[in-house]
């Protein structure tokens, strides 16, 4: 194919891609060292004298009335359905971010882009005008 | 063998970094805090100017009993905040502050991309808090927590992605370097629009519904003692260097200066990220706290089409140009 000779010659080969990636992962693995030691540090440090009342869960000061794990009413499920169909979206935005300009390209992407945003902001006008950004 | 020496000196200077600005952030807002107001704040642990405040902190907590209470969800409460705490530490390895090779942990080639939902990473810290403690209050603050993330990821992401197309890269260091003075008002709204949704994502005043002290004791860190609360507060101030570090480099330029980047572009770096945790601090001493349902409306009918447009703005001058 034409085009496979015409990518820059930049682009990067996956192991080079994954070496980046391994010195995160060092640092991951310093930072849960740096957790774990903290921890058993403290666990020499510190004085261990629990009391009933000190594992009691705190509720003000009275007795804890039922359990903790109460059925609450999520009122924001909804938002939370909005946000994912737009995080989805969006997340298509980066690699299309690093090419729309490029020669070729210019006016095409430009309209694309107009299309999309129009969806978003289309769909957004639409859950505000139903309502769903109430928040009662 | 070199290599391996010069990876393990990145580490260590980045692991360093980590554990030292935090603090010099935390003992900045103490003072800023007290002057504001009218007051003097710590002035006795170490002498100058309680100097040595936040290490005699660090010591107390180490000292205290670690409570785990008997409801609880132990494995979960007591891995809570290393959650939280750890994904700032690995943000810090891909923010550069130079323009040289040697001025960043590491360079990731998909820089927004890691950053962004690496940092996401830490707020599941709060969630497993707030459900793992089998208290009412925790369970509310973590909720509100859900929330939160919920609005205000989304106008940081599109902010984001709007730097991107103008640079052309997602590459952090390649951001910085694309960047020309110009941008800065070509991409303020943005760089706003991100700055406000990231102290949201903070929990920082005025986004701090979370942890409202005054209506839910702390939040999802209620029930927490000793060395795992003074975790749960690091994590805080590493968030604060973490996004400042993300919007200098972003919108403000990075090692842009008025005098070019070269030299001591670093300094430049460094002096706005400064600049910017003290607006950080300044923010919660000047303003009240949003309620739940105005946090919503700010951050859905506000920040995101703010940002949105802010996109077809940096399309339209892009292409423009090109």
């Amino acid at each position: 194919m034409a085009y496979v000779a015409d990518l820059p010659e930049s682009t990067v080969l996956a192991s080079d891609y994954f070496q980046s990636y391994s010195v995160v992962g060092l640092l991951a693995v310093i930072g849960v060292l740096f957790v774990a030691v903290a921890f058993g540090a403290g666990r020499l440090l510190r004085p261990v004298v629990p009391t009933p009342e000190k594992l009691l869960t705190y509720e003000c000061g009275v007795d804890p009335v039922g359990e903790g794990w109460a059925h609450t009413q999520v009122r924001y499920y909804v938002y939370a359905f909005l946000y994912v169909i737009f995080a989805v979206d969006s997340i298509f935005l980066f690699p299309w971010a690093t090419v729309f300009a490029a020669p070729g390209y210019g006016a095409t992407t430009l309209v694309e882009m107009f299309i999309f945003l129009g969806f978003l902001a289309v769909g957004l006008l639409y859950a505000w005008k139903k309502g769903v950004l109430e928040w009662t | 063998m070199n290599d391996v020496l010069d990876v393990a000196l990145r580490l260590i200077i980045v692991f360093a970094v980590f554990m030292v600005v935090p603090l010099v952030v935390g003992q900045t807002e103490h003072k800023v805090m007290a002057h504001m107001q009218g007051r003097l704040g710590p002035m006795y642990a170490g002498g100058f100017h309680g100097w040595a405040q936040l290490v005699a902190d660090g010591v107390k907590f180490a000292q205290k009993e670690d409570i785990v209470p008997a409801e609880a969800d132990r494995r979960i409460f007591q891995l809570a905040p290393a959650v939280a705490l750890l994904p700032y530490l690995l943000v810090l390895v891909a923010i550069p502050i130079g323009p040289s090779e040697g001025a960043v942990g590491q360079v990731v080639d998909a820089g927004i991309f890691f950053v962004l939902a690496v940092m996401g990473v830490g707020v599941l810290g709060s969630l497993m808090a707030g459900w793992a403690s089998a208290n009412k209050f925790s369970l509310l603050g973590g909720l509100r927590t859900a929330a939160q993330l919920l609005a205000y990821e989304l106008p940081m992401l599109l902010a984001a992605a709007s730097v991107a197309m103008a640079a052309g890269t997602v590459s952090l260091p390649g951001i910085v370097n694309a960047f020309e003075w110009w941008w800065l008002p070509w991409q303020i709204v943005g760089g706003l629009v991100f700055f406000v949704a990231g102290l949201a994502e903070l929990q920082r005043p005025p986004f701090d519904m979370p942890i409202a002290d005054s209506e839910i004791i702390f939040g999802a860190y209620t029930e927490y003692t000793g060395l795992r609360f003074a975790l749960f507060l690091l994590a805080e101030y590493a968030g604060i260097v973490v996004l400042c570090g993300l919007t200098t480099v972003l919108f403000l330029g990075g090692w842009h200066g008025p005098l070019g980047a070269d030299g001591l572009g670093w300094v430049w770096t460094l002096l706005k990220i400064a600049v910017l945790a003290f607006v950080v601090i300044w923010l919660r001493v000047s303003y009240p706290r949003l309620r739940e349902d105005q946090l919503q409306r700010l951050a859905w009918t506000t920040l995101i089409p703010l940002a949105l447009a802010q996109i077809a703005l940096t399309g339209i001058v892009k292409v423009a140009i090109s």
